[in-house]
């Protein structure tokens, strides 16, 4: 069941959003949400996707069960989107003519009045809470537990006119229950209720904190701001140290600092933030400092669209940074994955000294659903640092290309680092001889990174026709586009580790004699990546780029007709 | 005069005869000396120029990042373990040019560090451009008609935001530069000295000679917590003061106002990780 709310900024789409997925989880549904909203504060026209079902969901989709319109206007950019089958919930006063006229199921239930008999336009959100609860048979006293939980800060006048919003509303859905009027079945399933519900937001921070991490600096960029937000507020108080830098040169600028000094530093922004970072980026090469970065991409060139979504900086970010000099490129496919990878890239970039990136996008940083469980049994605690001799040289030339890495002030040693080509002592050198060797030296390390890749993650049958190759958070709407096309001789292969590449990746390609590739961007950034360092082309590529997530069933239109 | 901070063998030095960068160098290894500090816990952290190279010449630890990035490097590592002694020095173009905004800011975040800058009113190390310190109608390759921009005033901007410490010295007088840097360096939260540097091959107008009839020191009777006279101090021109110009003690160290210190003292490098914490963190998303 696809539930699309919509409103305007300001009108407290993300307390709704928050409270039904939480109330369905603690019912035992599967709950998925994604908000899709303009880069403004007020007004403007923004929606919420909640998604209940009896299985796992974990993509966007164009499909709607049940509209809300919570605005005038609230139905125009959705008249692709709602079909004869959407059933359209709400005031009269916001739904268009068009679907009043006999050829639409539209429910109208008069959820402005209601609310102000509430005690005012404020517990409209409320009353819809309750109305869907009634529709989705949650249990009435689950609703007011929720209820009081979720508003436990509210003094007590204020939470009862909530819990009587909710019962009003509840009654309103009741009454839409009778035979012949709408009827959801939806089973619950055991154990999800006691299921983690978090953002990808939440799994960056999680697995930064479970990486090591112990220090981020950053500047505000939408969507990667909500990482520097869970380390002042879901960390805070811990031993994380945290500065909003004054831009994001500063910050990475300091995270390089801090790794020198024994932190463990993370940067989190966005390409445009990134782009002001790259000469950092550079530095960890030449310092062989470690260093993450997290960039949650969004729609460029430039400051783009704000607020939405794409996967246009792969090739910026692999490209990234004069000089040459190794690196990890990550792109979790889900929660799980943006957790442990994040917590992965820590482990790389201090173990290989190379900066590691995180590359995730607004849409999985901000669509929630529920997951059994993280994994917190890989956790390590800095093996990677030494106490320095005497004699310690930062960049001693070994065969890994590796140089123990010791800092300031543990043991008796001088640790020296340049930006300039240094000796293995770090002290500048324009000595030929000295310059090669540094060079492979750093070079030497991507034979590790090889050893550490990450394979590709291949679902589907052995004996496949067609495969669609993916990356990052493209992986759930792919299946599910697969799933609904219901084929058994299609197969999906999902990259989360971008560089370096897999070499086995030429023959999964070669096995199918139908090459397909899904991302969002319009030049295929991926595809051309492995064209690039295989030969391979694709025969399909589908590309979206308009600001909105991939969709299974963008997936599932470009395929159909096209599989063999 | 032999220190703990030089080196046992020859070191081949990249600055031209009689450059004021070897009297700074000398009045900081002087300074340290003097300070008894642990070596071992000292940071010199640099940008790129020829002032930057500093910390290749004395035996501390280093981070010699890149072009006007010291500060940001130096506040990190400061906050990172604030056992050590964090010194960030490099040129005038380095600091207020390419690192200007960084210098606003560390200003204001207040870090524990001393800020040494070797100002030479000039790019040297790439052949003598103008630096945001140049005094207009000095003539230059890229500048041939004379620099026409108002000169950048370091110490007014720092005055003007309350820095806890402003000093300016003068290269050529290693004695009262060491008193000056030990101040600095001992001084709670962030410390400017702005070092006039004689550049004997870029700037041939703000010679040894130019620096001494131009300049004098401030009196006993100077008091430099008085924040309007040191900012009047900072304005002035003709002849410019030297000695600390001002001092302020109200604010507290960023180091020191960081969370992830109020429970926990040890710098991170000595941190492990809170698996308990992070169970705490997740158990509340199952709710
Ligand atoms: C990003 C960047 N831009 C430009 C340069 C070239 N560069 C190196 S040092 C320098 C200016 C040096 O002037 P200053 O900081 O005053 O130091 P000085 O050499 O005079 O001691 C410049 C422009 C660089 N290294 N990096």
């Amino acid at each position: 069941m696809s539930i699309v709310f919509s409103g305007q900024a300001g009108q407290g789409l993300q307390t709704l959003e928050a409270i039904t997925t939480k109330l369905f989880k603690r019912f035992g549904y599967h709950v998925f949400s994604y908000s899709e909203y303009m880069s403004r504060i007020r007004g403007g026209n923004n929606t919420t996707q909640v998604r209940v079902s009896s299985r796992r969901v974990a993509s966007y989709t164009r499909r709607i069960d049940i509209f809300i319109p919570m605005q005038k206007d609230a139905m125009r950019r959705f008249h692709d989107r709602i079909t004869h089958e959407t059933v359209i919930i709400g005031d009269r006063a916001f739904i268009e003519e068009r679907y009043l006229e006999g050829h639409y199921p539209v429910i109208e239930v008069p959820l402005t009045a209601l609310a102000r008999d509430a005690g005012g336009a404020v517990y409209g959100n409320t009353i819809l809470l309750g109305l869907l609860s009634a529709l989705f048979y949650v249990d009435r006293q689950l609703m007011e537990e929720e209820l009081r939980t979720f508003f436990s800060s509210l003094e007590e006048q204020r939470l009862q006119k909530n819990l009587h919003a909710a019962e009003i509303g509840y009654e309103e859905g009741k009454k839409l229950l009778k035979p012949g009027q709408a009827a959801i079945s939806i089973e619950h399933s055991e154990g999800v209720e006691r299921e983690l519900l978090m953002d990808g937001i939440n799994a960056v921070g999680l697995g930064a904190l479970a990486g090591g991490c112990t220090f981020v600096s950053s500047y505000p960029m939408s969507p990667s701001t909500g990482v520097l937000v869970f380390f002042t507020q879901k960390a805070g108080r811990s031993s994380v140290v945290v500065e909003q830098a004054e831009d994001e040169i500063s910050a990475v600028n300091m995270a390089i600092g801090s790794w020198y000094a024994g932190g463990r530093a993370l940067v989190t922004t966005s390409g445009g933030g990134f782009a002001l970072m790259v000469e950092g980026v550079s530095l960890a090469g030449c310092m062989e400092s470690p260093l993450v970065v997290h960039i949650g991409q969004r729609p460029g060139p430039a400051t783009g669209l704000p607020t939405r979504t794409e996967q246009a900086d792969l090739l910026f970010v692999l490209h990234s940074g004069h000089g040459e000099f190794p690196r990890a490129i990550l792109a979790p496919g889900n929660i799980e994955q943006a957790f442990a990878l994040t917590r992965h890239a820590f482990y790389l970039a201090d173990k290989h000294q190379v900066p590691a990136f995180i590359l995730t996008d607004q849409f999985l940083l901000e669509s929630r659903y529920n997951i059994p469980e993280l994994d917190t049994s890989k956790v390590y605690d800095q093996p990677f640092i030494v106490r320095t001799e005497k004699d310690y040289r930062r960049y001693t030339l070994t065969e890994s290309g590796i140089s123990p890495r010791g800092v300031p002030g543990f043991g008796a040693g001088r640790v020296r680092t340049d930006s300039d080509e240094h000796d293995e002592q770090g002290f500048i050198t324009e000595d030929f001889g000295m310059r090669t060797a540094m060079v492979r030296k750093r070079l030497k390390k991507m034979d590790g990174l090889m050893e550490e890749l990450l394979p590709p993650a291949f679902i589907g049958p052995e004996d496949y026709e067609n495969i669609i190759v993916c990356w990052g958070s493209s992986y759930h709407p792919v299946i599910e586009a697969v799933e609904m096309l219901g084929r058994k001789d299609t197969a999906v292969l999902h990259f989360s580790q971008i560089y370096p590449l897999a070499p086995d990746i030429a023959g999964y390609l070669s096995r199918a004699r139908k090459k397909i590739i899904a991302e969002s961007n319009a030049t295929s950034q991926f595809g051309r990546l492995i064209t690039c360092e295989t030969g391979m082309d694709f025969d399909l590529r589908i590309l979206k780029f308009d600001g909105l997530p991939l969709m299974p069933e963008d997936i599932y239109d470009a395929l159909n007709g096209q599989l063999l | 005069m032999a220190s703990l901070y030089d080196f046992d063998h020859e070191i081949d030095i990249a600055w031209c005869r009689g450059c004021g960068n070897f009297r700074i160098l000398a009045s900081l290894k002087n300074t340290l000396s003097e300070l008894e500090l642990d070596p071992d816990t000292v940071v010199l952290v640099s940008g790129i120029g020829q002032a930057a190279k500093t910390p290749q010449y004395l035996d501390v630890h280093y981070f010699n990042g890149l072009h006007g990035r010291s500060l940001p490097a130096a506040t990190a590592i400061k906050a990172s373990n604030r056992g050590l002694t964090v010194i960030a020095e490099s040129g005038d173009g380095d600091t207020y040019g390419e690192g200007g905004n960084h210098f606003i800011h560390a200003i204001r975040r207040n870090p524990g560090i001393t800020n040494i800058v070797h100002n030479n009113m000039v790019y040297a190390l790439t052949k003598g451009q103008a630096s945001p310190t140049t005094r207009v109608g000095f003539v230059t390759p890229v500048q041939p008609q004379g620099v026409t921009e108002e000169a950048f005033n370091p110490l007014a901007v720092a005055v003007s935001l309350n820095a806890p410490f402003v000093a300016r010295a003068y290269a050529g007088d290693e004695e009262q530069t060491s008193e000056i840097l030990k101040k600095a360096i001992t001084h709670k939260g962030y410390a400017l000295v702005d070092i006039f540097q004689p550049c004997v091959t870029y700037n041939k107008v703000n010679t040894y000679q130019w620096y001494k009839e131009n300049t004098y020191y401030l009196g006993e009777d100077y008091d430099p917590c008085d924040r309007p006279a040191a900012f009047a101090k900072a304005l002035e021109t003709g002849k410019y003061p030297l000695g600390v110009i001002y001092i302020n003690d109200d604010r507290p160290a960023f180091e020191d106002t960081l969370d992830a210190y109020m429970h926990d003292t040890r710098p991170l490098y000595e941190r492990t990780i809170d698996l308990d914490g992070i169970k705490r963190l997740m158990d509340s998303l199952r709710t």
